[in-house]
This record gives C-alpha cells, sequence and structure tokens, in this order.
C-alpha cells in the first residue's frame, strides 16, 4: 500500500527508516511544495495551510528495504552526466555519448563504454552510488515536501541500480541534517537510557560509524541515561541528541526506561493518587465485562 | 450490592474518532459535550463540532456492573481536561487517524502523557482504516514507535465490530497484567 504525507510531519529520515524496517519495495516520489489557500488541522488542533504537491522533485526507488536508484526531477539522470559529474567521462566525450547513445538504455550504453575501455564496471557502480547518496543526503535536509511512496513501483529493468544499506544513509544523512532539524521534539527526555536491539551483531555488521557515535555506542547500556553518556562523552545535549537520533533511526539502538527513573508525575501537587483500578478490580469483573461486550 | 463502575478512557488526536468510536458502542446517545465551531476557528471547515470537555458513554454489564466510557478533547487548548479524565481509569484506548500524518506526532505525545498518568494497559488504535490514504497499522507502528508488545489494531470508529475488537483487546491485555 502507499503511504503519503508531507516532509514537515514525517521527515526524510523517517521515511527512510519506515522503508528499511519493514523491508519496503517501491518508489518515493518528493515534490515542491505549493501552498493553496485552504486551511487544514494538525492534531493539537493548529490551524495551517494545505500543502499539495507541486512539480516532481525526486524520484527514489528501494528494493527489500534497500535504496537502488535516485533520480532528481530537474537533473539529467543520463549515464553519461552521471560519469561525467563522477569525473570518469570529461564534458565533451559526455556530450558526444549522449547524442550518440541517445536510443541505448543504460545498461547498454555501461556495456558499450566498458568494452571500449572508456570506463571499468567499478566505476559506473561506483559513480551511479555516489549519484543516488547525493541526492538522497539533499532530500534529508528538506522539510516541506509532500510526499508519496508507491509500493511495489519499480525503474525499469533497464537502468542500472545499485543496491545501498539504508543504516549507514540514514546514519550519514542525520549528521548532515544535524543544523536542519530541531531534535528536542524527538528526544526530549535525556533521562532515558539505550539498549541494543536484538541481534546487534547482525544490525553493526557494515555500518560505519564516525568517532562520535563509537563512543556513545561504547557507553550504551540499559543503566546508563543519554545525560550520563553525553557527560561521559563531554557532549553537549545538542550533540548527545544528535548521535543518538541518527543511531535510533538507523535501528541501531532502542530507547528504554532506565531502572528506578521516576515517569513525570503530572497529578498535581497536593493530590493524592488513588490506589490503581487493577488493584481494586477482579479479574472476575473484567471477565464480565468482556463477556458483555463479546454479545453485543 | 453496591454498583461497581469501571471507567476506560478513548483518547487521541484532534479529529481521531474518539467521539464516533464511542457512539458506536455506547448504549446510550453519547453525552457529548461538544462545540460547533465557529468559523474563525482553526478547525472550521474540518468537522462541524468539537468536544470541549469530554465524551461520555455507557455499557451496562448488569445491575451491579457499569462500563463508562470517557472520551477526552482532542485540542490541546483543554488538555487541562486530560488529567481529570485519566484518573482512575482501568486502561486506555489511544486513536490515530491513519490518514493524517500530521497527526502522528500528537498522536504520539498524548500516548506518553496518558502513559505517565498511570501505569495502566492500553491499545492503540489505527483508525479510518477504511480511507484509501490510510497507513497500514505496520507502518504506524513504526512511524509512532510503538513497542512489538503493545498491540496495534485496526480499526473503523463508526463500525461497531471494529470497536468490539478494540475494546476486547484492551480488556484482555487488562486480564492478562491482572494475572501475571
Amino acid at each position: 500500500m502507499a503511504f503519503k504525507g508531507i516532509l514537515a510531519d514525517f521527515s526524510a529520515t523517517q521515511i527512510l527508516n519506515l522503508i528499511n524496517l519493514a523491508h519496503k519495495t517501491g518508489t518515493l516520489r518528493v515534490y515542491n511544495p505549493v501552498v493553496t489557500d485552504e486551511y487544514i488541522t494538525d492534531g493539537a488542533g493548529n490551524k495551517r495551510k494545505k500543502v499539495v504537491p507541486g512539480e516532481e522533485r525526486v524520484s527514489i526507488a528501494f528494493r527489500d528495504g534497500k535504496l537502488i536508484l535516485a533520480t532528481m526531477g530537474a537533473q539529467d539522470g543520463h549515464l553519461a552526466n552521471v560519469l561525467h559529474k563522477a569525473g570518469k567521462l570529461n564534458a565533451e566525450q559526455a556530450r558526444v555519448i549522449r547524442e550518440r547513445g541517445a536510443k541505448y538504455s543504460d545498461k547498454a550504453l555501461a556495456l558499450m563504454l566498458i568494452n571500449a575501455n572508456y570506463v571499468t564496471k567499478a566505476d559506473v557502480v561506483r559513480s551511479i552510488q555516489r549519484h543516488t547518496l547525493d541526492i538522497v543526503y539533499d532530500l534529508m535536509t528538506w522539510t516541506q515536501e509532500p510526499f508519496v511512496f508507491e509500493e511495489n513501483v519499480l525503474p525499469s529493468t533497464d537502468r542500472i541500480t545499485v543496491p545501498i544499506d539504508l543504516k549507514n544513509v540514514i546514519i550519514e544523512g542525520t549528521r548532515r541534517a544535524r543544523k536542519v532539524k530541531p531534535l528536542e521534539e524527538e528526544l526530549p527526555n535525556l533521562d532515558m537510557a539505550l539498549k541494543f536491539p536484538e541481534a546487534p551483531g547482525e544490525k553493526f555488521r557494515g555500518i560505519h560509524l564516525g568517532v562520535d557515535e563509537w563512543h556513545v555506542v561504547a557507553f550504551i547500556n540499559p543503566k546508563n541515561s543519554m545525560r550520563q553518556i553525553a557527560k561521559a562523552c563531554n557532549m553537549t545535549d545538542t550533540e548527545i541528541r544528535q548521535v543518538v537520533y541518527g543511531l535510533l533511526q538507523a535501528g541501531l539502538v532502542e530507547l528504554v526506561k532506565p531502572p528506578g527513573m521516576k515517569m513525570p508525575q503530572p497529578v498535581a501537587a497536593g493530590r493524592r493518587s488513588p490506589a490503581h483500578p487493577s488493584q481494586t478490580i477482579k479479574p472476575s469483573v473484567v471477565e464480565r465485562l468482556i463477556n458483555k461486550i463479546k454479545d453485543m | 450490592m453496591p454498583m461497581q463502575t469501571v471507567k476506560m478512557v478513548i483518547t487521541g488526536p484532534f479529529s481521531a474518532g474518539k467521539t464516533e468510536f464511542i457512539r458506536s458502542i455506547s448504549e446510550i446517545d453519547v453525552v457529548s459535550t461538544d462545540e460547533t465551531i465557529s468559523s474563525d476557528s482553526a478547525e472550521y471547515g474540518t468537522k462541524a463540532q468539537t468536544t470541549v470537555a469530554m465524551d461520555f458513554g455507557r455499557i451496562t454489564v448488569d445491575d451491579d456492573l457499569v462500563l463508562y466510557l470517557f472520551g477526552t478533547p482532542g485540542q490541546r487548548r483543554f488538555d487541562f481536561m486530560w488529567e481529570i479524565l485519566a484518573e482512575g481509569m482501568l486502561g486506555f484506548v489511544v486513536m490515530v487517524d491513519s490518514a493524517k500524518p500530521e497527526t502522528f506526532r500528537e498522536a504520539k505525545s498524548i500516548l506518553e502523557t496518558f502513559r505517565a498518568y498511570a501505569p495502566t494497559p492500553y491499545v492503540v488504535a489505527a483508525n479510518k482504516q477504511d480511507n484509501p490514504e490510510a497507513w497500514t497499522p505496520e507502518d504506524l507502528r513504526i512511524a509512532l514507535r510503538i513497542e512489538e508488545s503493545v498491540k496495534l489494531l485496526p480499526c473503523v470508529a463508526t463500525e461497531k465490530e471494529s470497536v468490539k475488537n478494540v475494546l476486547l483487546e484492551l480488556l484482555y491485555s487488562i486480564l492478562e497484567e491482572m494475572e501475571t
């Protein structure tokens, strides 16, 4: 099934995390935002102008939760241009190949260029990978654009696709987008601790963490709050949030309440908290409720 | 024998379908404290009425047992009511409009707030699953970061069977917790 929204409500990082964790196959399309005169209401009852999709800005394909290809609407994603941008062809070579190779698919063109010793297979793979990642990292700094993810829609089979693990992309993209996204909303409580998910060895395989991330990872333990980890790593609140946000989005860590941590008590001062109903209500009462609702 | 009352709270963001949920199952006409939305209000055009204090529904089991359903006001400006409504609840349902990602952040925030009020069992109802633009419950679980141990149930609040299923699942969770 498709899902859609705007990046102001569900960020590119969150979308990539969803695609990664759900092992989704399909195409994410992101559009230029067009602000209308119509109003919508958010979950808190606040009014804001409705944003609808304009021209398509990027199209990003995924297979089984892996990034495989990205194309930028305004950019010519022709293989010759991608190789030129990567420095594998000069401008004149790219122009000639574009003109003469217009009728060939990317795959056919790549084969011809490899056979003619213009480039190697590794050059093609690396150039497409670089091109794809540049587009995705750019996307991860956008904040207002409408998007739609179309399940099971993939590029035509004559396009060259290179599978890229999303966990590293999420971490690197979060590093690059650090100055863009306020993280206090995502991680409001630094007294929460972190733990590794099940099979952490498998999840961390092939992951390229930076020095800051490794410092934090070294202290991950359900007994250590993020605040304590920040202190141990000599990080500010913002810095620890940035690192943890990237790790969380990549599914490498999970938030957990440390032992002994008291949840914020919103009960007003002076008001006594009554005994919890589950302590005063017998299971037989719940069973009667179940039977009643079943019979309705 | 004195009448025993049990209370459950139906919460969630603005326009998530809380009033409809209670209306579909309550044996009485929902006592709703809705007010008409004025044309200069933020919600004008999105729904005709909004709950300002609470919705109230009832399911009578027999002469000595009654279940009360309280629906919270969705708008933040009425959140002073939440804590009052949460007092003494046996469990709660968090309703999410599955087709409105602009409400997901608020849904998560409300969920955390109610979890802090009381350590009672709860379920998340992925409402409006009949809307073609609805996100699937599986996607919502990841989007809202709902733990696997928490039930996230597909729901159409206007359909009685769907509402029954959500309430039953909540009651099963409550019973399970009592027995452990």
